[in-house]
């Protein structure tokens, strides 16, 4: 009786929209990968056949997360985290090598991605260390601790060669930014990324007499006291000596496939066989979907196979172009609803675990949908990260599913909290 | 709460704010693209893009004096979607195309099993009137259409061995070189196969916006995607067509090759391997019947004997050994050997001469025991260690002609022919060998063997007075690209030069002095240097080998002749040669007689 009432207090309206973004995956990746041939959707051999299994296992998986304990995520969260960590350097030795990135690890049939698994595990250790309750913010060790905890699995992941993954770990800095933590730190994340651009976009000693201009120009302006010249200067100092690390890390580290997908998006290059083709075949996927769509099926693009990685990280291209933009307006909100009901729904919790764990799922999916739908729209580079419940895969489905039950398990237990 | 806490709860609105606002941004940009731009939207209502390779001309072969030898011709490919193409009237179509109802479901079956979405060739080469024909009706069938190839063209008939031949890419292809793809074609020998990346050019690619009744409607965003195919290359040989189509007419029913170089250059004026076949056999859809039809054809025709077939040079090699013999010291232009004809030991002597005999007279009467005696003395001579030393001598200077080992050259296929090492012998014989024990070698038999194109080659060092060019195919690239440097690069022999000239005389006198081997092939006019020989073949008649160049004084040409089992190097060889000499620097052959003996001999079987 006791599980009845608990299953009874979870948040209904979050587990619809994600009962619905679940659905229009599947309903996606069977077009994506529709064949005439094997009509039936419970076909294992096919992909929209094996969704529809780790869909099932996610729910079950859900349903147990429900009957837990809700402090025992709290207690156990280093826990979680040790094991991503583990995980994470297992791939790194025994881990199989899937499109350039050693990201895999393969038990017998099942083949796993401890990338997802570390997000999972991050946000709650994060929660569960911010979330003590003599941890204050504003301490400068504290503050350390929070960051060392975001950056050490990204890390490892950055050590697979998945770039793309590692990114996601960023979206912890609006969870830290939350908690009080790194106003200015967001400030000078923006400015680093619009240096970055810049950098690559144009010659770096282009950039940097453009960053000396700005610093005379303040100079000029402020109030010259000894203590605003001495900050001014060491903020051109180290926005100099950033420019460098971009250019260096740009041509020295990035391997050459991202360093070329950059290039594209920043227009620099047209590779319309290479790289550019996904993005091209993309974006005419999407655009040819007009205002209203092509209709279920009927999309000819992703039809005939003209869109590369159509079921995964291009999942959004079947949206496009069978749904229109209508489809996409609807699903885009959707996923906007998700990320705002778990906000609304963090905030009202008073564990500040919860809160923080909250925050942190909802920052992952921000990136994951941002970044993904952005991709494929040409308005950032090609990262080869999924679209959360749309993209075909098991981990990520799974760890997907798992972040929200974990939330509507705080949540639903949020009146026992004292 | 504790007191130092603040609260920052004010901040989700900057979250949230971010949230709706990237949303915004990419509802925006969709409406733009999916909305707004209709360059999208054009290729929408069921409309697909195809992508069209555009292959480019392959490059065409001249010869040295820019008669066109090799060129292209348009042939079309009939390309599948096999999913788009479910739904076609398929009875009316095979009538169309002239094919059953079963062959139809067949290649249909092929095509879908590939790839039901990506082209792929349904039938390869249709003519261009059948084409024609096909094309009007194209409309009827979606998921069909054409796509235009070049098919090569030899106006000339000759040469097949030296142009080779293109043919389909094959799985190996496809994984060494990501350019090809299934249905490509790929120079499989000859200089289609040396010269492949130079004479491919560079695919192009056409993007066009296909309706539902397969109709090419535009280009997709005006051609802003597409790009040109490039040509390949143009190459000029460095054969002379019309000395190349002589030597064949001469060859014709004779088992064997001729190989013509220019000494000045290395490049290769003319090169024929007999039995032959019409370049033009291998092209176009009969390659493949042709090509088995060839391969199982017990004369071999495919084989290119100028290259790959290796010979004992008999008593042509005979100037390398007395070049070698001079080099060492051990004897000189005046050194005398006693000959006893036909009882000479260990090797008798075929021809009647006066006895002792110098250099000059030996090359002229070809003297086996004055070669034999050379040879001896310098593998035991006390300028050397041991005799085995002597020999590693020998072997280098052997070596340095460019025999036993594979020229690195544009000639696919070459092969090292054979010079036994030092180390064979000490296998072979335990270590216990002397001069007695490898005497055949000093007649140009045992264990040596030469490819007719290392026989030119040695004739070309000769002429040179001792240096060569790695024999080759090219000329020049027609747009001026440099040829591969290794090509031009002086090899140069480490011989003495009035060496050479000792022994270029006795090779002239073997044409002009009265006992000359060749005497009866003189050109008047024209000086030729030149040494026939007799080589023994375990396998049968002997073969009738010569090799030399003219005029003696600044060569223009060196020629190398091997006819299987005809006997006698005088008889047939060296006549061959003297009518290629004469017809390459005359430009026609005054000595007609000579062409009508060649031409009626034939093969005995």
């Amino acid at each position: 009786m006791r599980n009845k009432t608990i299953i009874g207090k979870i948040d209904i309206w979050l587990l619809l929209i994600y009962l619905a973004l679940v659905t229009i995956g599947f309903l996606s990746i069977y077009a994506a990968a529709y064949n005439d041939d094997c009509p039936h959707i419970y076909d294992l051999t096919q992909n929209y056949g094996k969704q529809l299994l780790f869909i099932g296992v996610s729910l079950v998986v859900g349903y147990i997360i429900l009957l837990i304990d809700a402090k025992f995520f709290n207690t156990f969260a280093f826990v979680f985290y040790a094991l991503s960590i583990l995980c994470l350097i297992l791939v790194l030795l025994v881990g199989s090598k899937i499109s350039g990135s050693t990201s895999w690890i393969q038990l017998g049939p099942v083949s796993f991605q401890p990338s997802e698994f570390a997000k999972f595990g991050t946000a709650l250790a994060l929660a569960h260390y911010l979330g003590k309750l003599d941890t204050d913010t504003r301490n400068r060790k504290t503050q350390l601790t929070a960051y060392a905890i975001v950056m050490f699995p990204m890390l490892f992941v950055l050590a697979q060669g998945d770039a793309g993954s590692a990114l996601v770990f960023f979206t912890f800095l609006l969870v830290l930014y939350r908690e009080g933590m790194g106003g200015k730190l967001l400030i000078t994340g923006v400015a680093a990324i619009v240096l970055f651009v810049l950098t690559l976009c144009f010659k770096k000693w282009y950039v940097m007499i453009g960053v000396t201009v700005i610093y005379g120009i303040f100079l000029w302006l402020m109030d010259r006291t000894r203590k605003n010249i001495i900050i001014v200067t060491t903020i051109l100092v180290a926005a100099i000596a950033f420019i460098f690390s971009v250019d260096f890390a740009f041509h020295s580290i990035l391997k050459p496939h991202q360093q070329t997908r950059i290039n594209i998006i920043l227009g620099k290059e047209q590779d319309i066989r290479g790289v550019g083709y996904n993005l091209n075949q993309s974006k005419i996927a999407i655009g040819s979907g007009g205002f209203l769509g092509k209709g279920y099926l009927q999309g000819t693009m992703t039809k005939y196979n003209f869109v590369p990685e159509q079921h995964t990280d291009f999942i959004f291209c079947t949206v496009g172009e069978e749904s229109g933009f209508v489809g996409c307006f609807v699903l885009i909100c959707l996923y906007l609803a998700l990320m705002l009901r778990v906000i609304t729904l963090a905030e009202r919790q008073r564990s500040p675990f919860s809160r923080i764990y909250g925050y942190g799922i909802a920052c992952i999916f921000f990136f994951h949908f941002a970044i993904n739908i952005g991709m494929t729209i040409g308005l950032v580079p090609v990262i080869g990260i999924p679209l959360p419940f749309l993209s075909y895969g098991g981990s990520s489905l799974l760890m997907f599913s798992i972040m929200i039950f974990v939330f509507l398990k705080q949540d639903a237990n949020r009146m026992n909290i004292l | 709460m504790i007191k130092n806490k603040i609260n920052y709860s004010g901040r989700r609105y900057v979250i949230t704010t971010t949230f709706v606002a990237v949303a915004v941004i990419i509802i925006i940009k969709l409406f733009s693209i999916q909305v707004l731009d209709d360059s999208y939207k054009r290729s929408s209502d069921n409309n697909t893009l195809r992508h069209i390779t555009q292959y480019p001309a392959r490059g065409k072969v001249y010869d040295r004096n820019g008669k066109l030898l090799v060129f292209n011709d348009a042939v079309y490919d009939l390309i599948i979607i096999p999913r788009m193409a479910r739904d076609i009237d398929t009875s009316s179509f095979c009538k169309l195309l002239n094919i059953s109802n079963e062959t139809y479901n067949k290649l249909y079956e092929k095509a879908k099993k590939y790839s039901p979405v990506t082209p792929s060739v349904f039938i390869s080469q249709i003519g261009k009137e059948e084409y024609g024909h096909i094309a009007e009706m194209m409309y009827h069938y979606p998921g069909f259409y054409f796509q235009t190839r070049s098919l090569r063209q030899y106006p000339e008939a000759i040469a097949a061995h030296t142009f080779g031949s293109i043919g389909e890419v094959n799985k190996n292809d496809i994984e060494k070189d990501h350019y090809y793809k299934i249905g490509d074609y790929i120079g499989k020998s000859g200089i289609e196969s040396s010269y492949e990346r130079e004479l491919r050019g560079k695919k192009g690619l056409k993007i066009v916006v296909v309706d539902v009744h397969n109709r090419e409607k535009e280009r997709f965003m005006e051609g802003r995607y597409d790009t040109l195919p490039e040509a390949g290359k143009d190459i000029i040989l460095g054969m002379d067509a019309e000395l190349q189509a002589y030597g064949e007419f001469l060859m014709q029913g004779k088992t064997g090759s001729i190989v013509a170089i220019e000494p000045a250059t290395g490049q290769i004026l003319a090169m024929v391997s007999n039995p032959a076949y019409d370049p033009n056999e291998l092209v176009g859809r009969q390659r493949s019947a042709n090509y088995n039809k060839l391969l199982v054809d017990p004369q071999k025709p495919l084989i290119n004997r100028a290259i790959s077939g290796t010979y004992p040079p008999g008593s042509t090699f005979k100037m390398v050994n007395g070049l070698v013999a001079l080099q060492s010291g051990v004897i000189n232009s005046d050194s005398e050997y006693p000959c006893n004809g036909p009882k000479s030991t260990p090797i008798k002597c075929t021809h009647h001469h006066r006895t002792p005999v110098k250099l000059h007279d030996a090359i002229e009467n070809s003297c086996n025991p004055y070669f034999w005696q050379a040879f001896r003395d310098m593998i035991g001579s006390s300028r050397f260690k041991n005799s085995k030393e002597a020999y590693e001598f020998w072997y280098g200077l052997v070596t340095s002609f460019g025999l036993g080992k594979a020229f690195k050259t544009d000639i696919p296929y070459v092969v090292s022919g054979n010079i036994p090492s030092r180390a064979f012998y000490d296998k072979v014989y335990n270590g216990r060998w002397n001069s007695m024990t490898i005497r055949s070698l000093s007649i140009g038999q045992g264990e040596i063997l030469v490819t007719p194109l290392q026989l030119a080659n040695i004739a070309t060092a000769i002429g040179n007075e001792g240096f060569f060019y790695t024999p080759h195919y090219i000329r020049a690239f027609a747009d001026g690209t440099p040829i591969d440097s290794a090509l031009t690069t002086k090899n140069v022999i480490n011989i003495d030069r009035k060496h050479f000239r000792d022994v270029k005389a006795g090779m002239q006198s073997v044409f002009e002095g009265d006992h000359g081997t060749a005497r009866y092939s003189r050109i008047d006019s024209i000086s030729v240097g030149g040494k026939t020989g007799t080589a023994q073949n375990p396998h049968g008649l002997d073969h009738s080998i010569f090799m030399g160049f003219a005029p003696v004084e600044n060569p223009q040409i060196a020629v190398a002749v091997i006819v299987e089992n005809a006997g006698f190097g005088s008889t047939w060889a060296a006549p061959i040669a003297s009518l290629m000499m004469e017809k390459y620097i005359r430009g026609y052959v005054k000595r007609t007689w000579v062409e009508d003996r060649i031409i009626t001999k034939k093969d005995e079987k």
